[in-house]
């Protein structure tokens, strides 16, 4: 579909316009916005749904989703808390805490290419459960005390930059995956997968290790979430992090990855998590209603999903000079 | 895949072969038999260690706790079937629950009134979803959540962090939720009508068996001129209203209502409505399943409270259940699928050796059955793409 980048503007190039206009929009609404200080306290605050959106994305363009992240990411909060109860050193339960987002992660992947399973269905029944054992783990209570040491690792910037240490860690690991995803054989495996699964397995991709490695990715970050999200507020709790599997999909579809699978760029999705994550930061200095910020959302979630669509019904109608047809969603080609 | 190779000739006229139908129609009922089969084993066996749980007032607590969400199952199921799914439920309920709430309170309304508004708001919301997904062809699931999300924020907006009590309402609300007929509660008793006509509904009219065509394979239901976009439309409207209806009944039956009044409850009912044996990729299910699966839910709610275990182990076990029932779902479809196979491949072995090869294979067996059997065989063949 080459002409789809033609004639058109690319919907990145729109999300990153949308972007600069909030920022610069922001600047001058609120004379707090645009002060390192602040812009330093969003990037922070985005950073659990920017590590996960990485995982999610690979797991979209090649039509799967992960629900379970964000019980994933509470369950190995509650355990951070449990064990540095029980008089673990940090340092142990990091390792421990993330094998567990690893073994959380297998049970997603094995379900969805051994059982064949929609992995919808099977993250619903994951998201249920992991979120259950957080509650069995930690109960109603929160541990907190964290050392300061470590909780400075997740809330501190990198010296010298507005950049704190969670972020600067997303920026690494979104060099590597969109390195991945652009530039690799394996990205274009996802690719395949996402157009076309059955045309990829017979292409001769390797369908089922591909889908499995990446659940099991999806579950080992979301646990790392997980000890950041404890760190970065000082306290662990079984419901840290609730609802946020939400926040992480609409990011990835704003960012223009298509549900169906096999469209989208990475940087799209960057975009939109800064993007999100700058509105957050304006409606919260201009203090706009927690339900206000609600409706935004979900507002935002169905333009991101609408837009595309409709531009591909104008395109059509136009196309074939006629209304448009209810047609199936074309598979885009990966080029 | 030797059956390419042969010249296509027309598949023998004859009756459809019963075995294949009885088979996938055994299948699809020991669905609803082994839910109904582990209420009683749950049932027994919680009665054994505590007797006081079949006390009349404790089965009224279940079935009272279980008519909402029943009747929000049943709403799902229609959407579900479609191989769509309505996330924005839980957030209808309370909403509904709070303006219905809201317009009731300090006066005496007529109770008819208070429902017909809250089908009104339900519908309302059924029918936005419902023009978003089927004219605008956006996935259901992040639809659905956006509208989650919108209408969560305009309940929180309403309320504006009041509640409603019971001791505001007039008595005719409380009376609904409340009071019996014959001794048997109102709640129970809607949610059995409003399940037994989308049932029998869902069966027995050719536009309620084109749900199931549409889930089954859209693409075929579409070239067989089934009018997907009004089946899925009318899918959502029915969620909605009965998410409305829902609503009234959740003011009626506690009186006492704030902001966030069933929130969460969209993953709940998706839970009961999976368990239920409603496939999630659509095309399968009953509405009876459905209900089936929230009572059962419920039950396991009031086990745990009765056997004085950490309630925190409930969404852990409903987790473990879901993935158990959509696991068996997946193997007994796989199971039926061979057996159809074996079938059909023996047929043709026989056909052959008569002299008039055959390259129908599947068709046969996809011919005969329900639209189940169809759904099945397309749902193995190794293709468990997620189109969601």
């Amino acid at each position: 579909m080459k002409f789809d980048a033609r004639g058109l503007i690319r919907w990145e190039t729109a999300v990153t316009a949308l972007l600069v206009l909030v920022f610069v929009g922001g600047a001058g609404v609120s004379p707090d916005f645009a002060n390192g200080d602040n812009l330093s306290f969003a990037l922070g605050d985005l950073s659990e749904i920017a590590l996960i959106a990485l995982p999610m994305t690979l797991l979209v363009v090649c039509g799967q989703v992960d629900l379970s992240v964000a019980s994933v990411l509470g369950l190995c909060s509650a355990l951070t808390g449990w064990l540095w109860n029980a008089g673990w050193a940090i340092e142990t339960i990091i390792p421990l805490v993330l094998v567990v987002g690893v073994v959380c992660g297998l049970i997603n992947g094995l379900l969805v290419t051994r059982l064949g399973l929609p992995s919808l269905a099977v993250t619903i029944g994951t998201m249920t459960l992991y979120r259950g054992l957080a509650y069995v783990v930690l109960g109603t209570e929160a541990i907190a005390q964290f050392p300061q040491r470590y909780t400075d690792l997740a809330t501190t910037s990198v010296p010298g930059t507005p950049i704190p240490y969670p972020i600067a860690l997303f920026a690494l690991l979104a060099i590597v995956t969109a390195v991945v995803l652009h530039a690799t054989g394996l990205g274009r495996s996802l690719f395949a997968i996402g157009s076309q699964e059955d045309a990829a397995y017979f292409a001769g991709i390797r369908v089922k290790r591909i889908k499995l490695v990446l659940f099991v990715v999806s579950g080992v970050v979301a646990g790392f979430a997980g000890i950041v999200f404890t760190l970065r507020y000082g306290s662990a709790r079984a419901d840290n992090g609730l609802g946020l599997e939400l926040t992480v999909i609409a990011a990835v579809l704003l960012g223009g990855i298509d549900f169906d699978g096999g469209k989208g760029t990475l940087g799209g999705v960057i975009a939109a998590v800064l993007l999100i994550g700058l509105l957050r930061n304006l409606l919260m200095l201009n203090d706009v209603s927690t339900e206000i910020q609600s409706i935004v959302t979900g507002l935002l979630l169905i333009v991101s999903v609408l837009t595309p669509r409709l531009i591909a019904v104008v395109r059509e109608s136009r196309a074939k000079g006629g209304g448009a047809r209810p047609a199936s969603p074309a598979p885009a080609a990966s080029s | 895949m030797t059956v390419l190779a042969e010249t296509p000739t027309k598949p023998p006229s004859g009756p459809p072969s019963t075995g294949n139908g009885r088979l996938v129609d055994l299948v699809l009922r020991a669905r609803e038999l082994s839910i109904a089969g582990a209420l009683v084993v749950l049932v027994v066996a919680t009665t054994i260690a505590n007797p006081r749980f079949l006390s009349a007032q404790g089965v009224e607590d279940i079935f009272l706790n279980a008519s909402i969400l029943a009747l929000l199952a049943v709403g799902q199921t229609m959407v579900v079937v479609t191989r769509n799914i309505d996330l924005s439920v839980g957030s209808v309920v309370g909403l509904v629950a709070f303006v219905t709430g809201k317009f009731a309170a300090g006066t005496d309304r007529n109770v008819l009134l208070v429902i017909l508004l809250g089908l009104l708001i339900g519908a309302l919301c059924g029918l936005v979803n419902g023009l978003l997904v089927s004219f605008c062809r956006v996935p259901a699931l992040v639809v659905t959540l956006g509208t989650l999300y919108v209408i969560q924020g305009i309940d929180h907006y309403v309320a504006h962090g009041e509640q409603i009590s019971a001791s505001d309402l007039p008595s005719s609300v409380l009376a609904l939720g409340n009071d019996a007929l014959l001794g048997i509660p109102y709640l129970p008793i809607i949610t059995v009508v409003v399940m037994l006509g989308i049932g029998f509904y869902l069966r027995s009219y050719s536009s309620g068996r084109e749900f199931y065509a549409i889930g089954s394979n859209p693409e075929a239901a579409r070239l067989a001129g089934v009018p997907i976009r009004r089946r899925v439309l009318s899918a959502y409207l029915v969620s909605g209203v009965l998410a409305g209806l829902a609503g009234v009944l959740w003011l009626a039956r506690f009186g006492t209502v704030v902001a966030d009044a069933a929130n969460g409850w969209e993953l709940k009912v998706v839970s009961a409505v999976v368990v239920g044996g409603v496939a999630i990729v659509g095309g399968v299910g009953t509405v009876y399943g459905a209900a089936l699966g929230a009572l059962l839910l419920t039950t396991i709610g009031s086990v745990l409270v009765v056997l004085k275990v950490n309630p925190f182990w409930q969404d852990a076990i409903t987790g473990v259940l879901l993935l158990l029932a959509i696991s068996v779902d997946r193997l007994l479809a796989l199971r039926v699928t061979r057996t159809l196979k074996a079938k059909s491949r023996s047929r043709r072995g026989r056909r052959r050796a008569n002299g008039n090869g055959n390259g129908n294979g599947a068709g046969d067996a996809a011919g005969g059955g329900p639209a189940a059997t169809a759904a099945a065989t397309a749902k193995e063949e190794g293709n468990a793409r997620d189109e969601v």
